[in-house]
């Protein structure tokens, strides 16, 4: 019997079976190796895949727990499957989408031609939390401001791929892609031979090779560095992750010290300078002299450093005036504005709650909508209004009242669900996709990405804070 | 290698050594307590009081008890954490130490300090050491050989192992200063050469000694061998030696020079310890050795942290420079608990 016994794909787009129920033609060679295995051999190549998990420390942190315990993140064994084609379409709409976003960055913290040609109104951008006005002017190596961006996908019913938001700062998870394939070649190194599955081991060196693009000092081999908040963060173990793997050093705030408008890390050989930063602390935290005087993790006069160019930091300072949940909004014209382009992955339809007329639809419809604040990620600060309280929906509707541009509201997407593991059958649960863009000499995008899935059954939230899971992507070669 | 992580790595190993002799002492005392004659509580105080001194912690021990019982004294050395010596409080800032450079030790290492952690914390830990303490007490040291045996067969062979090194040494060093300075705060009434054996045990060398040595055991034999013998693996020379060692291994400065000042601090007092003879220490009065030692250890930590960590020489030469300042809590968490 057929693991995919009794398999059933719902009202929902399903990744694996076509509507009639027959399997996609890309995944007829996993449907035959995967779903012909003894549901004993399945289970213990599952157990033997969350074990590598345990083993290599392929941990999150609970925050809030002093007994310092690590989990590992939920993995479920089914791959996720994309066609070469559908891949190709992808890559094309990403880098479309990373070349405007970076063009609209350097245009907001420079001469601001979008607004004034008022295709954007100077109000969202000015009053955008993230927005760094005392940047203005300044140059950034490869005008290149948005390094590493991780944009989350969504397949909706009508099978067509969609932009849920940009997450241009500090962008998490590629360890865990890197990871979940590792593990998947052991349990199923047979399905990896009858598939053509396009390898995303060069992660890495790409990340280190745009790292070295972006150096201010050319003539040498530049130094650089990871920085991370410490171990207590959420996720130390990417941190370590990267860093192992592309060779270079992990450091902290303490690690590092500014002596005339140079970065140093302090060695046990003295002083090392420091060329590149891949900082995985918020804008907030980098510099106390200049942000939070009460930040313990950053580099006191690093903003000094910065800003005369003797230090280049990925991602820039400022990205997040152009990943918040309203400037998304606006994205579709920056393209056109810019790239004088059709965007080639739409956004989801998204209404504004500081346009009057939305406010008035978002407010009539908050049931059925799903409401986020600007400037919150993780799943945190939204309602889904479909499965919402009384009473929740009437806190979302005095917070929209009271700042209507922090608010933006989105139909409910039914997300495209995956073939999952759950409890002694293969159930169908809904997934997104986060590819990871890198910007340097050109961009490169890892064939796959982070297909997150919501394990609760019926869930459309895919957060690793909120239960989600994740599957391996397979790009197929084509 | 940053700096960071060499401190990190110098004090784990020394948190790890700490508690491993702090188990010792306190076993071998409650050992020796068993063969003693049933205490009144005055005499009690007596029995524990030199080793509450010895510890250099006796202000603290006043404040939190004031009395020198038996449950008293086992408490504050061994799992109050208001004591920031005490061996849960060690257990507990090794694993904040290799926790934080987890990343670069190996996974028996890290599950070796997190299980010993786990131990003490564990109510099947608890009640171990009240209802069987040399258990209790032989699972510290276990994990402790465990810890430094693992760390030997994993940690580069380079300024990561000497760094451990210069870490371990210096805290057994220190603390058999410690443990010999309980001569020094013993009752009149007492049988010494009793104490003198324990001493011998607390630093794992009874058995060397009887070897060695031979003799009877009496007090100058006894300090010469755990203060002045070469070979003893736990006694102060060999321990300054061995730091001395790593020191110019990480310079590379030939030994008997010296390049900065830690170098010249562990020079100068490995050469002092070699050319004494027990008589020098005794003619100097035993108690004061003991202390210039203890001040001399501290010094050459002082040092390491400023060559290799902190850097004042180098942040601060030339009126030019312009240095963003670090902050004081930073300093702070590097220095750590320095004894």
């Amino acid at each position: 019997m057929s693991l995919f016994e009794g398999y059933e794909t719902g009202e929902f787009h399903d990744e694996m079976f076509a509507a009639d129920g027959s399997v996609r033609p890309n995944c007829a060679a996993l449907l035959q190796s995967l779903g012909g295995l003894e549901e004993s051999e399945f289970l213990e190549r599952k157990a033997n895949s969350e074990r590598y998990f345990l083993h290599n420390g392929i941990t999150f942190n609970v925050y809030h727990d002093n007994q310092g315990t690590e989990r590992i993140f939920p993995f479920d064994p089914v791959p996720r499957v994309i066609p070469a084609a559908e891949w190709e379409h992808l890559e094309a709409g990403l880098t479309q989408r990373i070349m405007a976003l970076n063009l609209f960055l350097h245009d907001i913290y420079h001469d601001q031609q979008i607004l004034q040609d008022e295709v954007i109104p100077r109000f969202f951008v000015e009053n955008a939390k993230h927005y760094r006005p005392e940047l203005r002017g300044l140059d950034v190596p490869g005008d290149i401001y948005i390094h590493i961006c991780g944009s989350d996908l969504i397949r909706g019913a009508d099978g067509e791929f969609y932009v849920l938001e940009d997450n241009g700062r500090c962008p998490s998870g590629a360890s865990y892609l890197l990871e979940n394939r590792n593990a998947l070649k052991r349990a199923f190194p047979a399905i990896f031979d009858a598939m053509q599955v396009r390898s995303v081991q060069s992660y890495p060196r790409d990340l280190l090779a745009m790292l070295q693009y972006i150096s201010p000092s050319r003539d040498e081999e530049p130094v650089c560095v990871l920085l991370t908040p410490g171990c207590f963060n959420s996720a130390y173990f990417e941190h370590c992750y990267l860093a192992r793997q592309m060779g270079i050093e992990i450091v902290e705030g303490k690690d590092l010290v500014v002596v005339d408008d140079y970065v140093y890390m302090r060695t046990t050989r003295g002083l090392k300078r420091v060329d590149v930063i891949y900082r995985r602390i918020d804008d907030d935290f980098l510099d106390p002299v200049v942000f939070r005087p009460d930040s313990a993790l950053g580099v006191p006069g690093l903003m000094n450093a910065y800003r005369k160019g003797n230090v280049a930091l990925a991602n820039a300072v400022g990205t997040g005036v152009a990943d918040d949940k309203v400037m998304y909004y606006f994205v579709p014209r920056m393209i056109e504005y810019y790239l004088g382009q059709k965007p080639i992955l739409p956004n989801v339809p998204t209404y504004l709650a500081s346009e009057e007329e939305d406010r008035k639809f978002i407010l009539d419809h908050l049931p059925e909508l799903v409401v986020k604040a600007a400037n919150e990620s993780g799943g945190y600060g939204m309602l889904m209004g479909p499965s919402a309280s009384k009473d929740e929906i009437a806190v979302f509707r005095e917070k929209i009242i009271a700042d209507p541009r922090n608010y933006v509201a989105q139909p409910v997407i039914s997300l495209s669900r995956s073939p999952t593991w759950c409890d002694g059958a293969m159930e169908g649960r809904h997934v997104d996709l986060r590819p990871y863009i890198i910007y340097g000499s050109d961009v490169k995008i890892v064939p796959g990405g982070l297909t997150r899935v919501a394990l609760t059954k019926g869930s459309l939230v895919v957060n690793s804070s909120q239960g989600g899971g994740s599957k391996d992507t397979w790009v197929l070669a084509d | 290698m940053l700096s960071r992580v060499a401190n990190t790595i110098y004090w784990m190993a020394r948190y790890v050594e700490r508690a491993d002799n702090l188990a010792r002492l306190i076993d071998v005392n409650q050992q020796l307590l068993l063969d003693t004659e049933r205490l009144d509580s005055a005499r009690l105080a007596g029995f524990w009081r030199p080793i509450i001194l010895s510890t250099g912690d006796d202000s603290l021990f006043q404040e939190l008890y004031g009395n020198e019982g038996s449950d008293e004294v086992i408490r504050f050395l061994t799992d109050d954490p208001r004591n920031p010596n005490s061996i849960t409080s060690c257990a507990s800032m090794a694993r904040e130490n290799a926790r934080t450079i987890r990343d670069q030790l190996a996974d028996e290492l890290w599950e070796e300090i997190n299980a010993l952690y786990l131990f003490i914390h564990s109510p099947a830990g608890h009640s171990l050491r009240i209802t069987d303490p040399p258990r209790f007490y032989s699972e510290v040291r276990r994990t402790a050989a465990a810890f430094f045996g693992l760390a030997a067969t994993s940690i580069p062979r380079n300024e990561a192992t000497c760094f451990l090194e210069i870490g371990r040494y210096l805290e057994r060093a220190d603390k058999a200063t410690r443990f010999i300075d309980v001569l020094n705060f013993l009752p009149e009434h007492v049988e010494r050469s009793l104490h003198l054996a324990a001493i011998l045990r607390s630093c794992g060398a009874l058995g060397a000694f009887r070897s060695l040595r031979r003799g009877r055991i009496n007090e100058r034999e006894v300090v010469d061998f755990l203060v002045l013998s070469p070979e003893l693996p736990r006694s102060v020379r060999f321990c300054i030696d061995r730091t001395d060692s790593a020191l110019h291994k990480i310079s590379g400065t030939p030994r008997g020079t010296f390049g900065d000042k830690a170098e010249r601090e562990s020079g100068k007092l490995l050469f002092d310890l070699s050319f004494h003879v027990v008589d020098d220490i005794f003619d100097h009065g035993l108690h004061e050795y003991l202390d210039s030692i203890q001040v001399r250890l501290n010094a050459i930590g002082d040092e390491i942290f400023d060559s290799y960590v902190l850097m004042p020489d180098i942040l601060t030469s030339g009126t030019s420079r312009n240095v963003a300042s670090i902050s004081a809590a930073a300093i702070w968490e590097m220095q750590q608990q320095q004894q």
